[in-house]
């Protein structure tokens, strides 16, 4: 016999109580477990379509050159005398320590080359990188090969050609293979392609003019990502397309507030309940809390006598509530986002945060009935009933 | 020297004009393995003259001495551990904690004391034999009779094997033939050391104290040890009702003056 069964004892004795106080824990943890899970899963779901703006990191090479224009940003020293990257120090990319939140990195070879009576920025790249750079590209015809060019919108209209002509660039012989959708920006006014092709045209093999980072994912360190790539590329000027990622960090960090907000509120509405609850408890149990005096119980064991019945009931609605919480979010993401698969992974770090805000809330609001039950005077506790 | 030293003990309640005295001025001493008998009318101060010996009831002034120890000169966290060393309680309507298997009551006050589970069981098995109850150890409060009832919650005060136990109207719910067997039982325990100090009103109960202490109006009117017959009992009564009577005759003006 000890503090603790006579807690368990008291808690089977009174189910109704303990059921209350418990549904009150549950109610206010599984909303926040919903909460935080629906958030993640919209989170991951929102950057999963997020990921489809393209490129939000450029990496062009130092240079005191004038500046040519691409998509409206500055894309430092692009022109006949400007300087390059080598190709294989784009390697270094890959080493560095945020490099598992790169989903791409396209290099791009720019040069002006001579087609008809018109000067055109001829521009190599990898295509297979360009999928996740450029997802909005849509070709009409195919992809070239090594033979091959695709024209923007605006340059198959100025050059008057499509699918299937042929251009000569610089000696060289290269067929049409499509045409990209108009896009809206200056891809449209480009020919395009193969790297290995552009660089032999522009001589420049094994060298690049820039290259495009996809950097795109949740909470993705995009500031020090930039000064990562600048450390492993010191020839190199590395920017952020900073308002791509910050009106999308933005936008989840209002979403998080407003969801932590609700959370908040419904954890104090749980908390109270469980403070109304165990005070009538304590009411209750004037009797027993006098005879627990009167044989030479302390206060702090009074305490710890309700202290552990909330721990217990809290535990349980911890684990309760997350369960309850990861079940209602399935349910909610089935209904509020179609492209999500409705998969919640178990997450043990949630299910630990969910079980430590159950038993803070739990223990803080029994502090008062707690103390409230160790102040009862045994002698009047006792006289009367 | 005295085992229970009481020392002008006064209790009031309320304030100003409202004041009322519950314990006034009382004083005696109580020799180790004593049976004393605390007796007087409901209201007359017994019950809180017997809370203030059990540590529960500050008095509003005077000194009350166990085995030494300045009571009221403890904290409210070292009277629960004197409560706990020194005390056994019994109740008239026996506060049996009804969720608790009756060996289970009887171990509450073994529950934070630090010895191990074994020997708490032990204890409230052998207290629990004591009474008589041992084959009903596993059974809820609400499964035995009301004289069983009385019996655990004598088990329970003296299963930490306290110097003195303090009974309040122990027999006060209980038919004669129960009470009879209570009160044997507190001889009994009393016989084999233990200081019984018992509020009662039942004269045939008092009948088993050595001692008998008579309380009226919050006041000692009478504290006679050697009162040992029932009819002796009962005429003292009688004679303290009289001089209630008149007094109270007086107080009123329907005495005739002259």
């Amino acid at each position: 016999m000890n503090l603790k069964a006579i807690s368990i004892k008291n808690l089977l004795r009174r189910k109704g109580k303990a059921a209350f106080v418990l549904a009150g824990l549950v109610i206010g943890v599984s909303t926040v477990v919903g909460i935080i899970s629906f958030v993640e899963a919209m989170t991951n779901d929102i950057n999963h379509k997020l990921e489809k703006y393209g490129a939000n990191i450029l990496i062009v090479p130092k240079t005191e050159n004038l500046t040519l224009s691409y998509g409206g940003l500055s894309l430092g020293g692009v022109s006949f005398e400007m300087e390059e990257i080598q190709e294989t120090e784009l390697d270094r990319v890959s080493t560095i320590k945020n490099s598992q939140n790169i989903a791409a990195l396209g290099p791009l070879v720019l040069g002006v080359v001579n087609v008809g009576v018109h000067k055109v920025l001829l521009a190599g790249v990898d295509f297979g990188a360009a999928e996740i750079l450029k997802p909005w590209w849509k070709v009409q015809g195919a992809l070239p090969d090594k033979n091959g060019v695709v024209l923007g919108a605006e340059a198959s209209r100025v050059l008057n050609l499509t699918t299937g002509n042929r251009i000569r660039i610089k000696d060289r012989d290269l067929v049409i293979s499509g045409v990209l959708h108009p896009t809206g920006s200056q891809d449209d006014q480009l020919v395009f392609t193969r790297l290995d092709t552009a660089q032999f045209i522009f001589e420049k093999q094994g060298r690049i003019s820039m290259a495009e980072v996809a950097a795109l994912c949740k909470d993705c360190p995009i500031d020090a990502m930039v000064k990562q790539i600048s450390e492993a590329l010191p020839g190199a000027n590395v920017m952020a397309i900073q308002q791509v990622v910050k009106g999308r960090m933005e936008t989840l960090s209002q979403f998080k507030k407003f969801s932590y907000g609700i959370s908040g509120v419904i954890l104090l509405i749980g908390s109270l309940v469980v403070l109304v609850t165990m005070m009538s408890s304590v009411r209750e149990r004037t009797d027993e809390i006098g005879i627990f005096r009167a044989i030479g119980f302390r206060k702090r064991h009074i305490m710890n006598i309700v202290f552990i019945e909330a721990a217990i009931v809290s535990g349980l609605a911890g684990i309760i509530g997350y369960f309850l919480g990861v079940g209602a979010t399935i349910a909610a993401l089935k209904i509020f986002s179609e492209s999500h698969s409705g998969y919640v992974p178990f997450s043990p770090e949630l299910m630990l945060g969910a079980v430590l805000i159950a038993l803070t809330i739990g223990l803080i609001s029994s502090a008062y009935p707690a103390l409230m039950a160790a102040r009862l005077d045994p002698n009047q506790a006792l006289r009367a009933l | 020297m005295s085992y229970i030293v009481a020392e002008n003990l006064v209790k009031k309640y309320g304030d100003g004009t409202a004041v009322v005295s519950a314990v006034d001025d009382i004083s005696f001493q109580i020799r180790e393995r004593e049976f004393v008998g605390i007796m007087g009318e409901s209201g007359a101060g017994k019950s809180t003259l017997l809370g203030m010996m059990g540590a529960m009831n500050a008095p509003t002034s005077g000194r009350l001495v166990v085995d030494d120890i300045d009571v009221y000169g403890l904290n409210q966290e070292q009277r629960a551990d004197f409560r706990r060393e020194f005390l056994g309680f019994v109740f008239q309507s026996f506060h049996l904690v009804s969720y608790l298997t009756i060996i289970e009551n009887v171990m509450l006050p073994l529950t934070v004391i630090k010895i191990g589970k074994k020997k708490k069981r032990a204890k409230a098995a052998e207290a629990l034999s004591q009474v008589g109850l041992l084959d009903k150890a596993h059974r809820l409060p609400n499964q035995i009779s009301g004289g069983e009832k009385e019996r655990v919650a004598i088990a329970r005060a003296i299963v930490n094997e306290p110097p003195v136990l303090l009974a309040d109207e122990p027999t006060g719910n209980l038919d004669t033939k129960t009470s009879q067997e209570i009160m044997q039982l507190l001889r009994h325990l009393n016989g084999e050391g233990m200081t019984i100090i018992m509020v009662t009103h039942s004269p045939e109960c008092a009948n088993y104290a050595q001692r008998i202490m008579q309380v009226t109006d919050g006041k000692l009117v009478d504290d006679n040890s050697k009162i040992k017959s029932i009819d002796e009992w009962q005429k003292k009564e009688r004679k303290c009702d009289a001089l209630r009577n008149q007094k109270r005759m007086q107080t009123a003006g329907s005495l005739p003056t002259g």
